[in-house]
């Protein structure tokens, strides 16, 4: 009799309902092209970008529409071939009016990508590199939408000593990731290649869960004898792809309260990007499209699709077919994604799914007083206290709030999840971060 | 039995040491202290707001006593308190402008489109992160109370279409409510200056139209009709300086075609209904 093998994980932490069975064998599909795509220029973290096209002027597929508007800030390009028809005011996924720019496909071109001679990587040095991952338009693809190009610059004196590569997929439902890894494993492993030589890595580690063992195989398969990569299965258990869990699961390291993985030495980035750097360095053909998950019981064609940035969300839903009842869509995770205000609003390069839920699959909790249980405490990865830090914020003390910790919250709603009394945590925390954040800037 | 002796000693011992070291000190290191400082601080209102611009009622007293500040700056105190407090100082009272929080929003629930339905927590902080509470303008007031919440005079109530009302009369100027708002659509303004733009989207003609019956649509007749200089369009929208040009006047407001700027004698928004607002429970 053999033991059952026993993966690495981190402390604390829950376990949602995966529902993933409904997409996770469904291969990746293209989503056909539509009539209008609407490219808000503020897609990333930090600063948006500048528009670099006027209205009526015609652009190809892949070429640059907006240059970065700073160093945390990264280029944009079309989608599609076609011409740019408005530049304005268009509605972002979390409801806002924002700076966008709408393009209208072609309908005559074949949009076929037509691939410039990719950037000698080989031979480029480290700052080389990281401009052109900047005007490549890349962004961590796991959801936070976090210029990548900034994760690569290292601090003087400061060398990464292990890069770590997240296909955890830790959020319910979702499965794009996953197919990723089993369909494009070359890619993947490719873009590893590349950022551990341009990075002088000491070592490479991709973090897949075990409940996508073809994944696990796939990446395998592909890595070189000698390669320095190594695929870490890991057990199933959320947050885990929450960068500083996957940190302490897969070394056991703890990125200190208030510091960043590079500050130990340690760079995170998912799956799914290194495969859009592999596009890009090998093909020429920057980040214009992304595997989306839809799925959720309110939509009829379940499918993981790679849909072109900007296309939108209207339409995605319509390729699948949206049920009547449909009450609620949330783009990104069950867990951590936000539930969208409009269905105008176009995916972006940090949407990880789309999913619709019907009337019985939207929870409307009822708020009861907190029971002290003290579940949210066994929940939280980083060892908060969110029970006390969601009090603190319905009163508005926003010292104590600080002095608590909650800045180190990464929101990812572990605690609001296992609370019995439906106590809204992580939305009050959130707004208390959002207090702290508006008093800094308003008194200096 | 030792031991315990000992230890009396030196409790005892310390005890004296530290006795006759405070005697010493509170002869000797005694800080003089204007004694009218506390008679003064009793005459203020104790609500530590703010609005005068020290940290708090005795820092008042003190820069009062110190002759940096006047006692009209005092906005919560009430006429007769501040000539009370200027006779026992025996200084001139000063005439301080009453100023009170206005809202540059006029967007509530019939004016304003809700594009989706906000079931979060009911807090403005809360519904900003969330898609702007469902009201398709990304700019305007969320309705749900948090500057009401905020104000420690009771001058702010909301109406019949979630808009807070601010009650000239209550209101100190104290500045609670410019910040607990995450949209920062309040400002103190001189009661004196009537002509208010109650609107905060930076749109443009159609685009702004659409969000809100009474958005500025940035048309700038305000500007041409008014005294000039005295209003300026600043992206996509009036801004009222009344250090710049000639006088103010209701004509500015005529033209405007969807009552965005509005010449306000008192509070704003009077013929709306006030509601009856049940603050949750607060506190650890």
């Amino acid at each position: 009799m053999t033991s059952l093998p026993i993966y690495k994980s981190f402390r604390h932490g829950v376990h949602p309902h995966e529902h993933k069975e409904a997409t996770e064998h469904l291969p990746l599909q293209r989503m056909p092209f539509v009539e209008r795509y609407v490219l808000p220029l503020g897609q990333q973290l930090g600063a948006p970008g500048k528009a670099m096209v006027r209205v009526g002027q015609d652009v190809t597929r892949g070429q640059m529409i907006a240059e970065p508007g700073g160093y945390v800030s990264v280029a944009l390009h079309s989608p599609v071939a076609g011409r740019v028809v408005f530049i304005g005011q268009r509605r972002h996924p979390n409801g806002q009016l924002v700076a966008a720019i709408e393009i209208e496909a072609d309908p005559y071109s074949s949009q076929q990508f037509v691939a410039s001679p990719p950037p000698p990587v080989d031979a480029m040095d480290v700052s080389t590199f990281i401009q052109h991952v900047q005007r490549a338009g890349m962004v961590g693809l796991g959801g936070a939408a976090f210029p990548s190009h900034v994760k690569y610059k290292l601090p003087e004196g400061k060398r990464c000593e292990k890069l770590a590569i997240n296909g955890c997929e830790c959020e319910p439902y979702l499965t794009c990731d996953h197919r990723v890894m089993v369909e494009r494993p070359a890619e993947v492993i490719r873009g590893v290649e590349i950022l551990a030589a341009k990075l002088a890595a000491g070592g490479s580690w991709i973090g897949v869960e075990m409940n996508k063992p073809d994944g696990v195989e796939s990446l395998r398969a592909h890595v070189r004898d000698g390669s320095r990569i190594n695929v870490m299965p890991l057990a199933v258990k959320y947050p885990q792809g929450a960068e500083k869990m996957l940190i302490k699961a897969m070394f056991g390291q703890e990125v200190p309260a208030g510091k960043l993985p590079l500050d130990i030495g340690i760079v995170v980035n998912n799956v799914a990007t290194m495969a859009a750097l592999a596009d890009y360095f090998d093909r020429g053909q920057p980040l214009i499209e992304r595997a989306v998950t839809v799925a959720g019981p309110g939509v009829d064609r379940p499918a993981n699709l790679i849909v072109p940035i900007g296309t939108p969300i209207r339409e995605v839903l319509r390729f699948c077919g949206i049920n009547r009842d449909t009450r609620q869509v949330i783009m990104g995770g069950p867990m951590m994604g936000m539930p969208l205000a409009t269905l105008d609003a176009p995916v972006l390069k940090g949407t990880s799914g789309l999913l619709a839920f019907t009337e019985g699959a939207v929870n409307h909790p009822t708020e009861y007083e907190c029971i002290r249980c003290g579940q949210c405490l066994e929940a939280c990865g980083n060892f908060l206290n969110p029970s006390r830090l969601a009090r603190l914020a319905r009163a508005g003390r926003l010292d104590d709030l600080e002095a608590n910790y909650v800045m180190d919250c990464m929101e990812c709603g572990a605690c609001t999840y296992t609370c019995p009394s439906g106590v809204p945590i992580v939305h009050l925390i959130r707004a208390g971060k959002l207090a702290i954040r508006h008093r800094k800037a308003t008194k200096g | 039995m030792g031991g315990i002796l000992t230890a009396i000693a030196i409790m005892t011992g310390l005890g004296v040491f530290f006795g006759v070291a405070l005697a010493v000190a509170n002869r000797y290191l005694k800080v003089q202290e204007d004694p009218r400082l506390d008679i003064l601080e009793g005459m203020l209102p104790g609500s530590n707001c703010g609005a005068c611009g020290q940290a708090g009622c005795r820092a008042f007293a003190e820069a009062l006593l110190g002759g940096v500040t006047k006692p009209s700056k005092c906005t919560v105190s009430s006429p007769d308190g501040v000539a009370s407090v200027a006779a026992f100082l025996g200084v001139d009272a000063g005439r301080e402008e009453k100023r009170v929080a206005r809202l540059h929003c006029a967007g509530g629930l019939g004016q304003a489109r809700q594009i989706a339905e906000y079931e979060g927590h009911g807090s403005c902080a809360a519904a900003h992160l969330v898609g702007g509470g469902g009201k398709g303008c990304s700019w305007g007031c969320l309705g749900l109370a948090d500057c009401a919440i905020a104000c420690d005079f009771d001058a702010i109530h909301m109406n019949d279409q979630s808009l807070p009302v601010v009650d000239v009369d209550k209101c100190t100027a104290c500045g609670d409510c410019v910040e607990a708002c995450p949209r920062d659509l309040f400002d103190i303004l001189p009661l004196s200056q009537k002509l208010i733009v109650q609107c905060k989207a930076p749109l443009e003609g159609e685009a702004a139209r659409a969000v809100c019956q009474v958005a500025c649509d940035a048309c700038g007749r305000c500007a041409q009709d008014a005294a000039p200089g005295l209003i300026r369009m600043v992206n996509n929208l009036p801004v009222v300086d009344y250090s710049a040009g000639g006088p103010a006047r209701p004509e500015a407001t005529f033209r405007c075609p969807t009552g965005a700027i509005r010449w306000v004698e008192g509070g704003q928004f009077q013929t709306a209904q006030l509601v009856h607002l049940t603050i949750g429970e607060h506190g650890e």
